[in-house]
């Protein structure tokens, strides 16, 4: 799979708002296995000087890996998505998503590259409110696996 | 220093969860059918899933829900489901590398199931408790 390296330092235009909401924080919180009050109580996470409910700290990835469809889907770039796999993923954090949070995506491709008939593809996502405070920066790096 | 190891149990029904409360339905972690099809050994874990349980150790060490500050991962090697009540389980290590003079810590983590690592440089940087 050879992707091609000229969309390095590409960066697409903001994805609609994704508010978070309180049920959903509790729901994938609860997916995980994750107890603590503060993922379910907003009383709890108040007291941790948080507006309401805490998400636990992979939860951004609901909103990113859709927002990142932008990326895999650029007909241009044209990533076949049968064959991707997951790579990396890591998550830089300002603060904590909070239920209420209105989110918005700006996607980068920081990185393209083909090794060993493989393609690999470093995205950064830089999640903040909509009004501008940043929250999260999100890498992913997914890899096309060749044809064998 | 050492933390002490998290083992958290990972069956179909948790898979079923996580694909809902995520959004995450790629059919390879829950059809048998389509997981051989595609070359794995059985249904997988989402690599995200593994990572999540991760994450819900390094709070746990942190001792806060909120103490997250970098957490980063590589996905090595799938993590496999069987159809039994059991299902597999995955430990959850870590030492801790240092911590900085601004109250930081940064952990240096290992994910194994069944004795084999799923994950590498795998690492965190939390908040020191309040």
């Amino acid at each position: 799979m050879s992707l091609d390296p000229s969309f390095v330092g590409r960066t697409y235009p903001p994805t609609a708002p994704y508010l978070v909401g309180r049920e959903k924080i509790r729901e994938f919180a609860t997916a995980i296995g994750a107890t603590d009050p503060a993922h379910h109580d907003p009383e709890a996470a108040r007291a941790l000087g948080h507006a309401d409910v805490v998400a636990p700290p992979t939860f951004p990835v609901l909103v990113t890996m859709a927002a990142s469809r932008q990326i895999v889907n650029d007909p241009e770039l044209g990533v076949d998505y049968s064959r991707v796999v997951h790579g990396d993923q890591r998550f830089a954090y300002t603060r904590p998503v909070v239920a209420g949070d209105e989110l918005v995506c700006v996607n980068t491709i920081e990185d393209v590259s083909t090794r060993g008939g493989h393609g690999f593809l470093t995205t950064r996502t830089d999640v903040s409110t909509v009004d501008g405070e940043p929250v999260v920066a999100v890498w992913a790096k997914i890899v096309v696996r060749g044809e064998a | 220093m050492e933390l002490p190891v998290q083992t958290y149990r990972v069956t179909r029904a948790d898979l079923v969860r996580y694909a809902g409360a995520s959004g995450d339905f790629n059919p390879i972690h829950w059809s048998d059918r389509t997981a051989t099809g595609v070359g794995l050994p059985g249904v997988i874990a989402h690599g995200m899933f593994t990572m999540a349980l991760v994450g819900r150790a390094v709070a746990g060490w942190a001792g806060a829900p909120d103490a997250v500050v970098d957490f980063g991962v590589r996905f090595t090697r799938p993590v496999v489901v069987p159809d039994t009540d059991e299902g597999t389980e995955i430990e959850v290590a870590a030492v801790v590398k240092e911590v900085t003079e601004d109250g930081l810590t940064r952990l240096d983590i290992t994910a194994t199931c069944r004795g084999e690592k799923v994950l590498s440089q795998a690492r965190a940087l939390v908040r020191t408790p309040r």
